[in-house]
C-alpha cells in the first residue's frame, strides 16, 4: 500500500474512531481511505470546510475523550496552527499527519522538508511543543501514526507524524499484525455529561491573575518529560564513523543508501543518524558522535531548518556542513556522495 | 390557649440549580446574564443536566462556564460550530449547544456556522446578537446597525463600505437540513418567556433527534452602545427589531405540531 493508505491504516488500528480532514495534495490517499474504511469500523468521518474547521473538530472529538485524527499538507496545516495550540493549551489528545510539500506559499505539490520549522517549533501561538515522528518507510508510516496516539494519549498533546510528499506516495509492502487493540487510556476528564461526578471544564483560557504562568510552568514540566523519555533515534554504522550524516524521511532513506556504498567512493567510514522524533530532538547522541566525527553532514529538502538544531546539538565540537535540495527537489546519493568527498575527501 | 397556624409556602420562583451562586462579570444590565438564567431553567426543566455539553465563544461569554453548572468546553474564536461537530458526531446521545456572539458566529466563525448548519448537524446554538464586539470594546459587528456608530464605524456604519448587517437566520434559512430558527429579545418579562419558549423548543428538537436549529437574542450592551439599560430595550423594540423581525423564521415541524 501507499504511506497515505499506510498512517491511514494505522491510525485505525490505534483506535482512531474520528477523523475530520480537508483534501490537498499530496496527502489525498489519507482522506479517500478514512473515508472508505473508518466507518465501516465504528468511526466517524467528516469531510471539513477547512483545515481550521477540520482541527478544531477534532478539538471537540478529544473533548469528549475519543480518539481522533486529521492529515493535510503544509498550507493545510499552517491554517491547522490555531487549533494545534488550542489543543496543547488545553492538554487534549490528538494526532496530525503532515505530508509536506514545497512552499512558501502555494509552491508546488513536490516533497519537501520545509515544515521543520512550523513541526518542531510548536507552529503557532505561545509556549508549547508536539512530539514529532518523521518516517522514512511505508512501514515507518503505519507505525509512526500507531504511536502517534499513544503519546498523544500518555502525554494529552497533540502529535504530529511529519512525512513528506515522497514517502507518503511511494508504495512498499507492509506488516501490520503487530499493531494490536491498544489498551484503552482512562480519560477522566473527557467531557461526557456531569454525571456522578464534578463537571469537567476543557479550556486553556486561564484569567485568574497568576494561573496561566502556573499552566505554562506545569506545560514546560511535562514537555521536560517527554524530552527526557521520548527521544527516539536510528543510528547506522555510527560506530566506527570517520564522518556523520544526519538526515530524517526521504533524506535519510537516500543517505542509507549512500553510507552502504564501497569506501573508495566515500572518504573513509561514513554513518549515518536518523532522528525519529524531530522532537524531542536526539540532541545527546548527536553530541557523543560529534566527540569523535571529523565532522557532520545535514542533509534536508529544504533551505537548512534541522541544521540549527545540529548546530545546536554539536556546540562546536566539530564542523557542521548542510547539504540542502528546495521547492521539491530531492538530493540524489550521488550530490550526497559527491558533497561528502567534496568536504572531508 | 392560643391557635397556631401553619403557613404552607410554595416556591414559585427560584434559582435554577444548575445556575451556580456566583456573581457573573457582566456589565449592569447586558443581556447575557438574562440568557444564562434562562438557558439554567431550560436545562433544569428538561431534566438534561447530566447529559449536556456547552461550548462557550471567545468573546464576553468567554467565562460562561463560571456560571451554569454542567460539562463545558472552550473554543477559539468563532469555532464553536466545529468544535460542537467534533463533540456530537461521537457523542451523539448527548445534548451539545453552542453560545456565541455576532463577531464569533458571523464574522470570524461564519464557515463554520453555514457549514454546520448545512451539514445539518443536530445541535442548538444559541446566538447572542448585540451588534457590536463586546469583549474587544465595542468596534464594529457583521450585525451592527447602517448607522450605528461604534468604535471601527465612529461616523456610523456605512453600506457603501460596510455593507448591510447580515441577517443570520434569514441567511440559514435556505439549507433543507436547517430545522428551527428564531429570533428574540430580552427586553421585557413577556419578551424573556417568549425567548424561554422558543429556546426550549430549540433544545427539544436537538433531543427528538430533528436537527439543526439556532435561536438568535437581541441582546443588549449598554457599555458599547453608550445607553442605559432602560435606553437600551427602548432601543431593540424601536429601532433594532426592524433590521431583525422577531419571531420564529422556520420551524420544520411546525405544521403537524404547532408550538409543543
Ligand atoms: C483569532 C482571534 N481574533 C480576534 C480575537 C479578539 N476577539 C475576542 S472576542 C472578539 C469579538 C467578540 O464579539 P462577539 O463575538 O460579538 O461577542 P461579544 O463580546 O459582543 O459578546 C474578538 C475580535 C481573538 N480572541 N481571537
Ligand atoms: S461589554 Fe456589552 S456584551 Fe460585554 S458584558 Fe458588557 S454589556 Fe455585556
Amino acid at each position: 500500500m501507499s504511506g497515505n493508505e499506510a498512517a491511514a491504516e494505522g491510525a485505525m488500528r490505534a483506535g482512531c474512531r474520528f477523523y475530520a480532514g480537508y483534501p490537498i495534495t499530496p496527502q489525498n490517499e489519507i482522506i479517500a481511505y478514512m473515508a472508505d474504511h473508518l466507518p465501516l469500523r465504528g468511526g466517524v468521518f467528516v469531510q471539513a470546510e477547512s483545515e481550521l474547521a477540520a482541527i478544531n473538530m477534532l478539538y471537540g472529538a478529544s473533548a469528549a475523550g475519543v480518539r481522533c485524527m486529521t492529515s493535510s499538507s503544509s498550507p493545510g496545516v499552517s491554517l491547522k496552527q490555531e487549533g494545534i495550540s488550542y489543543l496543547a493549551g488545553s492538554e487534549l489528545p490528538a494526532v496530525i499527519v503532515n505530508i509536506s510539500r514545497a512552499g512558501p506559499g502555494l509552491g508546488d505539490i513536490g516533497p519537501s522538508q520545509g515544515d521543520y520549522f512550523q513541526t518542531t517549533r510548536g507552529g503557532g501561538h505561545g509556549d508549547y511543543r508536539c512530539p514529532a515522528l518523521a518516517p522514512s518507510t511505508v512501514q515507518e508510516m503505519a507505525e509512526f501514526t500507531y504511536l502517534a496516539f499513544e503519546l498523544a494519549d500518555t502525554y494529552r498533546n497533540p502529535v504530529v507524524v511529519q512525512g513528506d510528499g515522497m514517502v507518503g506516495q511511494m508504495m512498499e509492502p507492509v506488516a501490520l499484525d503487530h499493531l494490536r487493540p491498544p489498551r484503552p487510556h482512562q480519560k477522566p476528564w473527557a467531557l461526557t455529561g456531569a454525571a456522578g461526578r464534578p463537571r469537567n471544564i476543557v479550556r486553556s483560557f486561564r484569567g485568574v491573575k497568576g494561573e496561566l504562568e502556573k499552566h505554562n510552568i506545569k506545560l514546560q514540566e511535562k514537555y521536560d518529560e517527554i524530552k527526557r523519555t521520548e527521544v527516539r533515534c536510528v543510528k547506522i554504522a555510527c560506530e566506527e564513523a570517520d564522518v556523520l550524516v544526519v538526515a530524517y524521511g526521504t533524506c535519510a532513506r537516500i543517505a542509507r543508501e549512500v553510507i552502504a556504498w564501497p569506501p573508495r567512493r566515500l572518504p573513509g567510514r561514513v554513518g549515518l543518524l536518523r532522528p525519529v522524533t524531530l522532537w524531542p530532538f536526539p540532541c545527546r547522541q548527536i553530541a557523543e558522535l560529534a566527540e569523535r566525527v571529523r565532522g557532520v553532514l545535514t542533509v534536508e529538502m529544504n533551505a537548512g531548518q534541522m541544521v540549527e538544531d545540529v548546530r545546536l546539538a554539536v556546540e562546536g565540537r566539530c564542523p557542521v556542513h548542510l547539504l540542502r535540495r528546495m521547492g521539491g527537489a530531492v538530493p540524489t546519493a550521488r550530490e550526497i556522495a559527491d558533497k561528502l568527498v567534496a568536504l572531508f575527501g | 390557649m392560643r391557635e397556631t397556624r401553619t403557613v404552607r409556602c410554595e416556591t414559585l420562583y427560584a434559582r435554577p440549580q444548575c445556575l451556580i451562586d456566583v456573581p457573573t462579570h457582566y456589565c449592569a444590565g447586558c443581556g447575557h446574564g438574562t440568557v444564562h438564567r434562562v438557558l439554567a431553567e431550560i436545562i433544569d426543566e428538561l431534566g438534561i443536566r447530566e447529559r449536556t455539553i456547552g461550548i462557550a465563544p471567545v468573546g464576553c461569554a468567554v467565562l460562561a462556564y463560571d456560571y451554569i453548572d454542567i460539562d463545558w468546553s472552550e473554543a477559539a474564536h468563532g469555532r464553536p460550530p466545529a468544535v460542537a461537530t467534533g463533540l456530537k458526531r461521537v457523542r451523539p446521545d448527548r445534548i451539545v449547544f453552542t453560545y456565541q456572539g455576532d463577531g464569533d458566529l458571523a464574522s470570524i466563525g461564519m464557515a463554520e456556522t453555514i457549514h454546520a448548519a448545512n451539514r445539518g448537524e443536530n445541535i442548538t446554538v444559541i446566538f447572542i446578537n448585540n451588534a457590536v464586539y463586546g469583549m474587544t470594546q465595542g468596534q464594529m459587528a457583521p450585525t451592527t446597525l447602517v448607522g450605528q456608530k461604534t468604535k471601527t464605524t465612529p461616523r456610523g456604519r456605512d453600506p457603501e463600505q460596510d455593507g448591510y448587517p447580515i441577517r443570520v437566520c434569514e441567511l440559514l434559512s435556505g439549507f433543507d437540513r436547517v430545522r428551527f430558527l428564531a429570533r428574540a429579545t430580552v427586553t421585557s418579562a413577556a419578551r424573556v418567556r417568549r425567548m424561554k419558549k422558543l429556546l426550549k423548543k430549540a433544545f427539544r428538537y436537538q433531543i427528538e433527534r430533528v436537527g439543526f436549529s439556532l435561536v438568535e437574542v437581541l441582546s443588549p450592551c449598554p457599555t458599547y452602545w453608550r445607553m442605559t439599560p432602560v435606553e437600551c430595550c427602548e432601543f431593540i423594540e424601536e429601532t433594532m427589531v426592524k433590521s431583525f423581525p422577531l419571531g420564529v423564521i422556520k420551524d420544520v415541524s411546525a405544521g403537524e405540531d404547532g408550538d409543543r
